[in-house]
């Protein structure tokens, strides 16, 4: 397991001018960027952000469009494995942060939680490349070429837990932006309607 | 042609709704397949200007076509009741909560114009589109259409979700 901030900080390095749903490493990657090519939106509604980010995906695919999402919320929807294999977005980026956990509600286990293989559950349900990796090391030899070729790609990152058991009234706002905001931002960088 | 003409009053040809989708630019069809759909499906599959996009559970269309609307896309959701209701959280934290302009074309299965519903998934569509302050529009027949422009402008406008309710859906079109 790795530290999340650490892995953003060495994906950073070769962003590139990729669209970046931060998803669960949204609190992290916002100090590291909060351009109007990132899109921070929280959990608007845990399992949908690979949904979120195959729609961004196919509605502009001249864009490398990477995702943060955590394996929570793909337990959730596990189904859109299919569909994102189905639409084969070449220009989508599915990274996934195992911390094994709910993070946010205490740090309940998910379900089967250590056994999982979820870089066979997307290779079985066609995504053509997948990987998993549980060293940071690893993850950083391998990062550049895994963005360089086309997508989809899914990529199950062991992660250390970062749980919270403040109420949730009491916890810190990281985010700058509504969501209605931060899609308004992107769009006026693309010059979208 | 003319199970379509003779028929635009009691019934609702799915070219009726291409039609309408195509007149409003609609580039994505998020869906899960309905009870009597598959003409429609037909048509919508040998259209070149719209991308169909198939989803395992509903909840997951609400997502999506909100990364399409963010992406500049103009998804619709084609979906059945049943569907909508399961999709509460999702309609809630993505199509509300960022504010997406989209039409829902839903299925009402179950519906009747009697009145009589055994169907508890007709029993609970209006209420729960009005637990979430949803506006709809009911439409049974090809002379209802114009409701479907109205929802389009009307989403567009509020920037919310707009529903139409399709009472009779597609029966026997094709089937000839």
């Amino acid at each position: 397991m790795f530290n999340t901030a650490d892995m953003l900080k060495i994906f950073a390095k070769h962003r590139g001018d990729a669209i970046v749903i931060s998803g669960r490493g949204g609190k992290h990657w916002i100090t590291m960027s909060d351009t109007a090519l990132d899109m921070p939106l929280g959990d608007p509604a845990m399992g949908g952000h690979s949904g979120f980010g195959l729609g961004l995906a196919l509605a502009l695919p001249h864009k490398k469009i990477v995702l943060f999402d955590s394996e929570g919320d793909l337990q959730m929807s596990m189904g859109i494995l299919m569909t994102i294999a189905e639409q084969k977005p070449e220009n989508f980026y599915h990274f996934m942060l195992d911390n094994e956990c709910y993070a946010t509600t205490g740090g309940q286990p998910v379900a089967n939680a250590k056994n999982v293989k979820y870089d066979q559950l997307a290779a079985g349900a066609g995504y053509p490349r997948a990987f998993a990796f549980d060293s940071l090391e690893k993850f950083e030899h391998a990062l550049p070429d895994i963005l360089e070729k086309k997508g989809p790609v899914f990529v199950a990152m062991k992660v250390k837990p970062e749980i919270e058991n403040e109420a949730i009234g009491n916890r810190r706002k990281w985010r700058t932006r509504t969501q209605p905001q931060v899609v308004a931002d992107l769009k006026k960088a693309l010059q979208i309607a | 042609m003319n199970d379509t003409v003779a028929n635009s009053t009691t019934h609702l040809s799915p070219q009726t709704v291409l039609d309408e989708m195509k007149k409003h630019g609609v580039t994505h069809v998020v869906w899960l397949p309905d009870s009597e759909t598959n003409w429609l499906y037909t048509l919508m599959k040998a259209e070149p200007s719209i991308t169909l996009v198939a989803v395992p559970r509903e909840g997951t269309a609400m997502s999506i076509a909100s990364g399409l609307y963010a992406g500049g896309a103009k998804p619709i959701v084609l979906i059945q009741n049943t569907g909508l209701m399961e999709s509460g959280d999702s309609i809630r934290g993505w199509l509300l909560g960022m504010e997406v302009p989209i039409v829902l074309m839903v299925g009402l299965r179950g519906w009747t114009r009697h009145g009589v519903t055994t169907d508890t998934a007709a029993t609970y569509t209006e209420r729960f589109l009005n637990a979430f302050n949803i506006n709809y529009y009911l439409v049974e027949n090809d002379a209802d259409a114009p409701r479907i422009d109205v929802a389009f402008k009307e989403a567009a406008k509020n920037k919310r979700p707009v529903a139409i309710l399709v009472g009779d859906e597609y029966h026997g079109f094709g089937s000839k």
